[in-house]
């Protein structure tokens, strides 16, 4: 009988790999132990061992393949005196939508799958027939399939409450629409939708818990729309890392001081310190440009400018316009600028050119006494610096305990192009152009 | 007092034994009381003993056609003194078959008539005599009885109720029906086919008022043309009793009033839930008339007491109390995964002839609903083996909703319907849609391939018409 040989998981976590080389060719007759072929994941190139005997009938994923998911057919083993039976072809069908294209399907629903992380997983027998579809088969009656489709509700995401966990209709009538298929088409950059995770039930409504006397219902206008929908992405989509540095701002103070008694009239300017903290990130940007960058599937994308969002907090939500080339512009150009953009998001006169896009982001709730705290990366950024207040601390300086003014930034990171280094490297730049402001002239 | 039992189940009816056999079988420490015979008014006084008297107006009504079949035979006529006697026959042997299992399910018989004298207490009086037990759960099944009005109380010798119908100690030529429902349509069936003059009074515009409309007007005729008198939207003013014999006086909805004289009156004007002297006002247990009031579980509110069956309200049918018996005793047992009965997946059957059998929405109930929907529909005639029975008259209908192809509803009326419908009430159980019923292979030839195109019929692809 034709047994199929299946991507193996080579860790717990992996998903999909590279069929990095094949060590056996079509024809081949295999013992288990014999390595098979070369798999390459993320993380390393591992070898893949035959765990049945046979010959090898037909290799269905050629040399090289990436994205190939775990699971999928890679190959045919025949038992002695077998020949290719023709359900190869359909075999090869379910290949081609098993291997990644070159535009990547939406990251399937991480469903775990019930198997060792062992590197020598090799040869699950097939069915006999056609090859197989769907591994994961959802339970659900007729009734409910079609109502589901109807209303394009993912089955995968119910549970099912009837005979034996069974999707029957009731479910898919309280289920909310809109979670779409896994095969839905890939959403467009600037609307990621959220990935329903199988296994993770949805959050309930939160009127269950309150008499409807006792709450006053405010609908959703399109920002705060926009709001939970962006940030429950980046949030669940992008590996956030954080780090934290003390900032000693005693001659930023003075600086500024002096700057606004001498200079501003005459100049027309008001430097805030925040205005001190963009300029600082964009020159800090130029210097680690490792952080100046945007994750795609395929690349990350280097910016050559530091684009530097400042989250403006507006009585209806909030907005991040952009302080284009940063790096260039003076911190009087700077002040001015952020607040007339500052100005125009609380009367809503931004254009979209003003606060889409950009390459980093600065919160600062200094104004209101917060210590310090962690921000949620608003992609394409790949990171955003928290800033809290500056205020006077006791500190260490050599033995002695010195009164100084401190503010404490954190960078929440996207560690899938910011590793822990980099990211420290950009806030050792940053710590030392603020702490000396006059550094940034250099 | 003995130690006290998992289970009790006052009521030995059809849901009350079938309660403690799903009780036993999950290994509850179960035991049923009953105050008169094991299989209460379905196996004893209902749905049993009229099937038994109904099979034999049915060979009486072949006799009749014995030419048409190749036979011939002459001076043939019934006794309906056995005929009751086989149909009591039939009660006892399915009565001890119940005390049967009763005893292979372990579970303790206890006679008597049970009052609860608490939430986990009850008193079983017999001879004069009163045990008291006690029980973790409680469950009352003590079913429900006639519905009478005053001024029409049944004595039992010329104004009956389904019980005295049951067992006539003489054959009457005349009755009047009060009640068009099942019980009432099934008495009429049952005499009107034994030659009795027939005449069946129903208050609302149709006979079998639950039934689908077109299904209702089919049965109407055909009762009819057996001979039947019908009178609907007419209730009855008043009854007088003679020396043998009942003067009705029949009111008409336009004001008409008519006097009929009749052998005898058969109420079958609905039930009432035997809410009374079981010490529910000892054990603060809600009613609503004549119900005990329970959740979907068949909870009363006080802890460990349940109540299922008639008792509990409509539908009244003894597959409902059965399937309410199994979820209670689930429930009490822990079982995971147990659901409340949906009564739009019940099916409800009357026994006439021609049979009516019905599950889910009728046509008007479904299009009142806002859906849109599609209706199936196949006639008799058009299947060979109605036609080799020689019983080639009735209707197969199927109500769908035209969006999701669910199975609203369907009804039936013909030979053998009630033996069918549970084709549907699977159908509707699994959520199958006419897709799958559609592709469904029925066996040829049957009655059932009716049950085929009548979904065919929905999307214009039946095949035989």
């Amino acid at each position: 009988m034709t047994t199929q040989i299946l991507m193996p998981a080579l860790s717990p976590t992996m998903e999909e790999g590279k069929l990095a080389k094949w060590l056996v060719k079509e024809g081949d007759t295999v013992k288990s132990g014999d390595i098979l072929a070369e798999i390459e994941t993320d993380k390393a190139t591992m070898e893949f061992e035959a765990v049945d005997e046979g010959r090898i009938g037909k290799l269905l994923v050629p040399e090289g393949a990436e994205g190939v998911k775990v699971n999928a057919p890679i190959a045919t083993l025949l038992a002695d005196g077998e020949t290719a039976s023709p359900d190869i072809a359909s075999a090869m069908q379910s290949i081609k939508s098993a291997v990644a294209s070159e535009t990547p399907a939406p990251a399937p629903n991480p469903v775990p799958q019930p198997r060792a992380p062992s590197p020598s997983v090799a040869v699950a027998p097939a069915p006999a027939g056609p090859a197989p579809r769907d591994t994961q088969r959802v339970f659900a009656s007729p009734l409910a399939r079609r109502i589901a489709q109807q209303k394009g509700i993912d089955l995968s995401a119910l549970k099912g409450t009837g005979p034996r966990g069974r999707v029957v209709k009731a479910d898919v009538e309280t289920a909310k629409p809109g979670a779409k298929p896994a095969a839905a088409p890939a959403a467009r950059p600037d609307q990621p939708t959220v990935p329903s995770i199988a296994g993770i039930a949805p959050l309930p409504d939160a009127r269950a818990f309150f008499k409807p006397d006792d709450y006053e219902e405010i609908p959703h206008d399109s920002m705060r729309k926009a709001i939970a929908r962006r940030l429950t992405s980046a949030k669940t989509l992008i590996p956030h890392f954080y780090l934290t540095v003390d900032c000693r701002i005693d001659t930023l103070m003075a600086t500024r001081a002096r700057l606004n008694e001498t200079a501003a009239k005459e100049h027309g300017f008001k430097l805030s310190v925040n205005d001190f903290v963009v300029k600082a990130c964009a020159l800090s940007l130029m210097r680690v440009p490792e952080v100046n960058a945007s994750w795609t599937d395929t690349a990350v994308l280097r910016h050559k400018h530091a684009d530097v969002g400042v989250a403006v907090a507006l009585d209806f939500g909030l907005i991040t316009p952009i302080v284009f080339h940063a790096e260039e512009k003076g911190l009087a150009v700077i002040s001015n600028e952020v607040k007339a953009l500052a100005e125009r998001a609380r009367s809503k006169k931004l254009k979209p050119s003003e606060f889409e896009g950009g390459s980093f982001a600065i919160s600062n709730l200094g104004m209101f006494g917060i210590k310090d705290f962690t921000a949620v990366i608003n992609p394409p950024h790949a990171a955003i610096l928290a800033v809290g207040a500056g205020e006077k601390r006791a500190i260490a300086v050599g033995d002695k305990v010195e009164v100084a003014t401190m503010m404490t930034v954190t960078m929440s990171c996207d560690h899938r192009v910011i590793d822990g280094a980099t990211g420290a490297r950009f806030l050792q730049a940053f710590k030392q152009f603020i702490e000396e402001p006059a550094s940034m002239l250099l | 007092m003995a130690e006290p039992f998992d289970v009790i189940v006052v009521g030995g009816g059809p849901g009350g034994y079938v309660c403690a056999i799903r009780a036993a079988q999950l290994g509850l420490k179960t035991a049923v009381i009953e105050r008169d015979r094991l299989g209460g008014i379905c196996l004893n006084w209902g749905c049993i003993p009229t099937k038994a008297l109904l099979r034999s107006s049915e060979i009486w009504h072949l006799m009749h056609r014995l030419n048409e079949f190749g036979f011939s035979a002459d001076n043939f006529k019934f006794d309906i003194a056995k005929i009751v006697d086989r149909s009591r026959k039939v009660s006892q042997q399915l009565s001890n078959g119940v005390a049967f299992l009763m005893k292979k399910h372990k579970i303790t018989v206890i006679a008597g008539e049970a009052k609860l004298t608490g939430k986990d207490k009850l008193s079983v009086s017999r001879d004069g005599k009163t045990e008291e037990y006690a029980a973790k759960n409680i469950v009352l099944a003590t079913g429900a009885r006639a519905r009478t009005f005053p001024g029409m109380e049944p004595d039992g010798k010329l104004i009956w109720t389904y019980r005295e119908a049951m067992v006539p100690p003489s054959f009457p030529k005349s009755l009047l029906i009060v009640g068009s429902g099942a019980i009432g349509i099934e008495f009429a069936s049952f005499y009107r086919t034994l030659g009795a003059e027939v005449t069946v009074v129903e208050v609302l515009d149709r006979v079998l008022p639950v039934e689908d409309e077109e299904i209702s007007t089919m049965a109407a005729k055909a009762f009819v043309k057996q001979g039947m008198k019908i009178k609907t939207s007419t209730s009855v003013e008043k009854l007088e009793k003679g020396a043998d014999n009942v003067t009705a006086t029949l009111k008409a909805k336009d004001g008409k009033t008519e006097t009929l004289t009749v052998d005898r009156v058969i109420l079958a004007v609905g039930i009432v839930g035997n809410v009374e002297n079981i010490g529910l006002e000892t054990a603060g247990i809600k009613t609503d008339r004549t119900h005990v009031v329970v959740n979907e579980w068949g909870e009363t509110g006080v802890a460990g007491v349940w109540a299922i069956g008639d008792l509990v309200g409509a539908p009244w049918l003894a597959h409902k109390a059965m399937h309410e018996g199994v979820i209670v005793a689930e429930r009490i047992a822990g079982v995971k995964g147990v659901h409340p009965l949906d009564t739009s997946k019940v099916p409800g059957c009357t026994y006439c002839w021609p049979q009516v059998a019905s599950v889910g929405m009728t046509e008007a109930k479904a299009k009142a609903s806002g859906r849109k929907i599609k209706v199936g529909r196949f006639p008799f005639i058009g299947n060979g083996k109605a036609i080799a029975l020689g019983d080639a008259d009735g209707m197969i209908k199927t109500v769908f909703d035209s969006d999701t192809g669910e199975l609203l509803g369907a009804h039936m009326i013909g030979a053998e319907v009630t033996e069918l419908i549970h084709g549907y009430t699977i159908a509707r159980t699994l959520e199958a849609t006419e897709a799958e019923l559609g592709s469904t292979i029925f066996p040829h030839p049957t009655l059932s391939e009716m049950l085929h195109e009548a979904v065919l019929d929905a999307d214009k692809k039946a095949l035989h018409i």
